[in-house]
């Protein structure tokens, strides 16, 4: 989307050495959880880490989880990390890659007792151990009765888990770059990725990081939905980051839908109330899950649970006098349970409800969530791809960790409990990785200029275009636009004419683009320009995902074809990579291989 | 109130072309349900300089701290209904203003810092969690939930006039979040590292603090809490 033109070569090169630039062994971009996990690594093993994030970092997505994370304590119920891991690999709906997750639930015990020790105010047993709680799709013996896997803090987990990461970050001595939006990758002829050229905020001063490794850890793109539980910060820019350096994304046709947000706002009502023993009723009171999920009822796996709901709504039996959301009671589990287990929900329920869940149902309905897909990664948080030597060649330098990375160990649908874990398991898993490069790597490699020009012109454009002649559009405008049809053009429920409509429909937002005019032409915190270049990853993204849903053919996981209702492995048991170069896709097979335990074969899917 | 054309007065200030900030008036069709940060993503729609933060908008991020109509909240989880008009919004006094309702709050995060906001153990750590009865982990109720907003600070007297020296509210208050930890073993150097004149004991009891935090803390609590195992232990 490039109008660089307008610049002369001369000036730019003025520009580029004239930028500021500093200079560390390492930069992370983003400061969640799984940002800050892959720094503290970093900085207690001596490395220089930058750490760029576009929010001070407290204020970044993972302070909003809240139920918790997964791991086989067993200090509630019997449990192991092998449970777990068919778990996980059967929520997937067997698009998980089985390498990953065996590594991943085998490390999660250790990591939450390591959160643990660093000061995460994880709630408590009557015997000092960590609290669990049951969630969805959690099973002990490998399909049998509920698991309670779920480590929690309240239902404020997120929040005290990126709190202790900064605190133990604080203490690391990390180098912060708060309220820094990252551009574009630095990257040279061969391919190495060498940093990041960084807007500083405050003084809209471009500033040049160069880094010998580049991890992106920028969380999801749930802002791609008009209705959505996400911050407003979630416009994936890492994602697209890697898309516009030649990157392709992962698996992004599988978008979760939390069954409960709050109907038509969106606020996110955690599973763990279901797992507090809450249940969902249609308007004639009937607790509907039983019909859907005869076993494990409303903790079946969120894709199921969402579908229902859809269900229930489309055939007259919703709530309300549209009927069209369904009721989450609380109510029977009495007051003690809820403002010690469910406090900050409650807190949520009454500011923007009016209502205390303890005497009230609250109105809830499918909401867009979370990003299964993302920059695919293997288990040490290499960003991996195409290059020449099949589909796992590392790009040099890359990492990713989190929901910006597509590992994969969500597959089709991720389980509620396994995203704080994923971003501890493998921003750690990063860190480790990084360390060790660093040491084969000594030096920095020189700086490419006309990486940089490439990435200072796509930010100096929009200088020149405080007017277009002709028809003008507003960032916020083209926003809605591009959330209300993704919303609905690729929902819950998705078929061949939708989605095909779906794809036109953001190709014609993506021209559109071309007229935006930033209007606030100031330097000094200009938050309308940040709002602009999210924009663009916005809509690389959409694209991405609707292109991708057009041509999955089957029904798996968050991914449901009317038109294909079945699940289909021999066609499609594959991961989708999308490259913004010709919009164009190709396929890599699922790792079906674990790294010790026997393989989970695909079978059918019953809860 | 807070149904139909409400009318809002909004501090502005630009370094870059403004010679010293002014108020400026706006009116916005609200509905019932609005909070503020609707209205302020709406006037932005009409007036794309206005320049404001935010992020999760449920209150939990702690990124829209401003000055509504004299007292400190979050914007996103203060309701239309609940403001007289005109709806005055300033940023948060005390600290610099960067551009229009944002501030820079480098020197509150410094103090938060500097309270060394970690848990700090010196014995070497069991294969498993630490042991913590649910007594023991109540007493962090009211503490760890903490957004790091600035409203408190940001309205404490003392705060305003002793930036660099006294710690304030927030940073006190997680000061006490982990004295409070059974599993923390650095009380002692916790408790000289608040003695003086200032870090601590410029905290007059004013309670701005308590009264305006978002998440219902009590950071003069807190404070008196300190106090009393200062007297406690260091005598």
């Amino acid at each position: 989307m490039g109008d660089a033109s307008v610049i002369s070569g001369g000036f730019m090169s003025a520009i580029t050495s004239s930028l500021r630039r500093r200079r560390f062994d390492s930069l992370v971009i983003g400061a969640g959880g799984g940002g800050l996990r892959a720094a503290l690594q970093l900085a207690r093993a001596d490395a220089t880490v930058a750490v760029v994030s576009k929010v001070f970092p407290t204020r970044s997505h993972t302070v909003a989880a809240q139920g918790g994370m997964n791991a086989a304590l067993a200090n509630v119920l019997p449990d192991n990390w092998h449970w777990h891991m068919y778990d996980t690999v059967k929520g997937s709906d067997y698009l998980g890659d089985q390498d990953a997750i065996e590594y991943m639930c085998r490390a999660a015990s250790h990591l939450v007792v390591e959160l643990e020790h660093i000061g995460v105010p994880f709630s408590r047993l009557d015997d000092g151990s960590i609290y669990q709680r049951p969630f969805g799709g959690q099973s002990q013996n490998f399909g049998g009765v509920q698991a309670a896997r779920t480590c929690a803090a309240a239902d404020r987990t997120g929040h005290a888990i990126l709190h202790s990461l900064y605190q133990q970050n604080i203490r690391a001595r990390t180098h912060f770059f708060d309220e820094y939006f990252a551009l574009d990758f630095i990257k040279d002829d061969q391919g190495y990725i060498l940093g990041a050229l960084v807007l500083e905020i405050a003084t809209g001063e471009p500033l040049l990081i160069e880094a010998k490794t580049t991890l992106l850890a920028t969380g999801g793109v749930g802002q791609l939905f008009a209705t959505n539980t996400n911050a407003r910060i979630n416009t994936g820019d890492g994602l697209a980051m890697s898309l516009r350096a030649g990157i392709p994304v992962q698996d992004m046709e599988f978008f979760q839908f939390h069954p409960t947000g709050i109907a038509g706002r969106g606020m996110l009502i955690t599973e763990g109330a279901r797992g507090e023993g809450g249940y969902l009723v249609n308007k004639d009171g009937e607790r509907f899950m039983e019909r859907y999920a005869p076993n494990a009822k409303d903790l079946a796996s969120r894709d199921v649970v969402s579908r229902a709901i859809y269900m229930e709504v489309r055939d007259g039996r919703g709530c309300g006098p549209e009927g069209s959301y369904v009721h989450l009671k609380l109510d029977h589990l009495g007051s003690d349970v809820i403002k010690k287990r469910l406090p900050g929900i409650r807190e949520t329920i009454k500011t923007f409800l009016g209502i205390d869940p303890i005497n009230e149902v609250i109105p809830v309905y499918p909401t867009a969530h979370y990003t299964m897909g993302g920059i695919p990664t293997n288990r040490f948080g290499q960003v991996v791809m195409p290059i020449k030597k099949g589909a796992e060649e590392a790009v040099p330098g890359l990492y990713a960790a989190g929901e910006c990375a597509c590992v994969s160990v969500h597959g089709a649908n991720r389980l509620g409990g396994n995203s704080l874990l994923d971003i501890v398991v493998f921003g750690r898993a990063a860190g480790n990785h990084i360390i060790e490069y660093l040491k084969e790597v000594r030096q920095h490699r020189p700086v490419d200029n006309e990486s940089v020009e490439q990435a200072m012109a796509r930010f100096l454009r929009w200088d020149a275009r405080a007017q277009v002649e002709g028809q003008e559009e507003t960032v916020d405008a083209l926003r809605r636009s591009l959330q209300q049809v993704m919303e609905k053009y690729c929902g819950v429920f998705r078929d061949d004419t939708i989605l095909t409509q779906g794809v036109e429909k953001v190709r014609e937002i993506e021209a559109r683009f071309q007229n935006v005019v930033l209007r606030d032409q100031s330097k000094c915190f200009n938050t309308a320009r940040i709002e602009a270049l999210e924009l663009e990853n916005l809509i690389d993204l959409g694209l991405a995902t609707v292109i991708s849903a057009l041509a999955r053919k089957e029904s798996r996981g968050a991914h449901s074809r009317i038109d294909y209702p079945e699940r289909d492995d021999l066609a499609w048991m594959k991961h989708s990579l999308y490259f913004k170069e010709e919009q164009r896709l190709e396929y890599k097979p699922v790792r079906t291989q674990p790294l010790t335990v026997d393989s989970f074969p695909p079978k059918k899917r019953v809860y | 109130m807070g149904y139909g054309v409400m009318r809002f007065s909004i501090y502005r200030y630009n370094p870059e072309t403004d010679q010293a900030p002014y108020m400026q008036d706006y009116e916005l069709e609200t509905a019932p349900e609005m909070m503020l940060l609707d209205a302020l993503e709406q006037l932005k729609v009409q007036d794309e300089t206005l320049s404001f933060r935010r992020s999760c908008g449920e209150g939990v991020c702690g990124s829209d701290g401003v000055n509504i109509n004299g007292r400190n909240g979050l914007a996103c989880i203060t309701a239309l209904s609940s403001l007289t008009e005109p709806v005055e919004i300033r940023p948060m006094p005390g600290m610099p203003v960067i551009r229009d309702l944002i501030i820079d709050m480098a020197q509150f995060y410094h103090q938060y810092r500097s309270v060394k906001p970690y848990l700090i153990v010196h014995d070497p750590e069991p294969e498993v969690e630490f042991k913590q009865t649910p007594e023991e982990r109540e007493r962090l109720d009211g503490l760890y939930e903490c957004i790091l907003c600035g409203c408190c600070s940001m309205s404490c007297p003392s705060f305003w006039w002793n930036p660099d020296y006294f710690r304030g509210p927030a940073a006190l208050l997680q000061a006490w979040r982990f004295l409070a930890d059974s599993r923390d073993q650095a009380t002692a150097e916790r408790l000289e590292a608040l003695d003086g004149t200032y870090r601590l004991f410029r905290c007059h009891t004013i309670m701005n603090c308590a009264d305006v935090c978002p998440k219902g803390l009590n950071p003069t609590q807190a404070i008196g809490n300190i106090k009393k195992m200062m007297l406690t232990q260091l005598t």
